[in-house]
């Protein structure tokens, strides 16, 4: 068992789509929240072999895109100071802030440097005791717990010169926005696996019991997520509202237990502010106390104030209200190599993936 | 972003382990997922296991779907 191959078996891909169109007979809006589900999806071609009357929508599930502008000002304000290494996730890199980018920053002399990891931004600061190492924290419950690590190992090293701007989100009070709004229709949700690795299944109950949507967390093979749509499409069509796991061989309802706690240690509950969204209570992470002195968001800089391009539409994509084809600036003068919008940037972003696909 | 990979633990030693990432190894952080041992398979994510993967749970799964495969 190597857990990839076996889960992209092509008979096994056809019984499920026979399945999925045995059983639905209603028209149904489904939303795949995260944005590694829309990659998958299209790489796999999946909305072309569902029947015409199951229709997915794209979510605000990409780290990058919800990033809000003021975050990306203020993490190239603090990269324009001189003492200071500013450490990002590659993804982050050509996202548009207000008026600059970070690739353009680092063109222009700052030090900035692209990790995988945010250990690695643990390393830099031991390397470089007389810097200010500052680690731009995006992500959502998978990452986040990756950087509670890194700032519990910072303080048990006693490196003093690691800060860290956090602007990870959490993803269930953003669920419960987007079906607060009312602007969108939508049936069900694939819920995020790798989010759901770490939070398990209990925070999602709202959307079964209070707003009476299915919702199955969802792996992101082509057959965990034609299995995914059909347990979802089953729960309609049998008038259900539950909270599934398709992705059983990682999932467990309780999550990671290990991480949660983490995570709770260092972080506690704030608003969180995204794109597209505004702020969402509860959707943010703020230091706890002991871990005050390793915010980022205490440095004494000037940010610009923050404006964004009147026509980009990425809000709209996020929340699953526009599709980027009804965007007049996609393809354009939007296209990966001149993004307007961070949904053009990041690999994960729905305008993106798109472009690539479509 | 939340792209994770399942990948087979080489060796232990301490809270790290050694993955075989698609032939080559790598270190990665066991912090958040210590309960591994040698020739099982994690789910790393930014550098971390961020869980074991069930090996019990995806035959199931697979089992489940050749059984509707079968049938239809």
């Amino acid at each position: 068992m190597r857990f990839i191959d076996e889960f992209r078996d092509r008979e096994l891909a056809k019984a499920l789509i026979e399945k999925i169109r045995q059983t639905s007979k209603r028209p149904v809006q489904l939303m795949e929240v995260c944005g590694t589900h829309t990659v998958s999806i299209f790489r796999y071609g999946i909305r072309g072999v569902l029947p015409e009357h199951i229709k997915l929508l794209s979510g605000p599930g990409c780290p990058v895109c919800v990033t809000p502008n003021r975050d990306i000002d203020l993490a190239i304000a603090l990269s324009r100071q001189r003492d200071v290494i500013l450490v990002i996730f590659g993804d982050m890199v050509r996202v548009p802030g207000s008026s600059s980018n970070l690739l353009r920053e680092k063109a222009e002399g700052r030090d900035i440097r692209i990790v995988y990891s945010p250990l690695e931004a643990l390393k830099i600061a031991s390397e470089h005791p007389d810097r200010k190492v500052v680690f731009f924290a995006i992500g959502f419950e998978t990452t986040s717990p990756t950087i509670a690590v890194t700032v519990e190992r910072a303080r048990e090293q006693r490196i003093s010169n690691l800060f860290f701007l956090n602007s990870q989100k959490v993803v269930p009070p953003a669920i419960r926005a987007l079906l607060q709004s009312k602007r969108l229709n939508v049936d069900g949700f694939i819920l995020p696996g790798h989010v759901s690795t770490i939070i398990g299944t209990k925070p999602y109950q709202f959307i079964a019991t209070e707003f009476r949507r299915p919702a199955v967390v969802t792996g992101f093979e082509p057959l965990d997520i034609l299995q995914g749509i059909w347990m979802l499409v089953r729960q309609v069509e049998e008038n259900r509202a539950d909270v599934e796991i398709q992705y059983r061989r990682v999932v467990r309802e309780d999550g990671n237990p290990l991480a949660k706690n983490k995570l709770k240690e260092i972080y506690e509950e704030a608003d969180g502010h995204w794109r597209g969204l505004g702020t969402i209570p509860g959707s943010g992470y703020r230091f706890r106390e002991p871990y005050r002195a390793m915010d980022a968001r205490t440095f004494n800089v000037d940010v610009e104030p923050s404006k964004e391009h009147p026509e980009c539409r990425c809000g709209e994509v996020l929340q699953g209200v526009t599709t980027p084809l009804e965007c007049r600036l996609f393809k354009v003068v939007c296209h990966p190599e001149n993004p307007i919008g961070p949904c053009m940037v990041s690999i994960e972003g729905t305008c993106f993936t798109y472009y690539k696909y479509q | 972003m939340c792209l994770g990979i399942p990948v087979k633990v080489v060796e232990i030693e301490k809270n790290t382990a050694k993955v075989d990432v698609g032939g080559a190894l790598r270190e990665i952080a066991l912090d958040l997922c210590p309960d591994v041992s040698v020739g099982e398979y994690v789910l790393l994510h930014s550098g971390f296991a961020i869980q074991k993967l069930d090996e019990e749970e995806a035959k199931e799964t697979l089992d489940l779907l050749r059984q509707l495969a079968e049938v239809s």
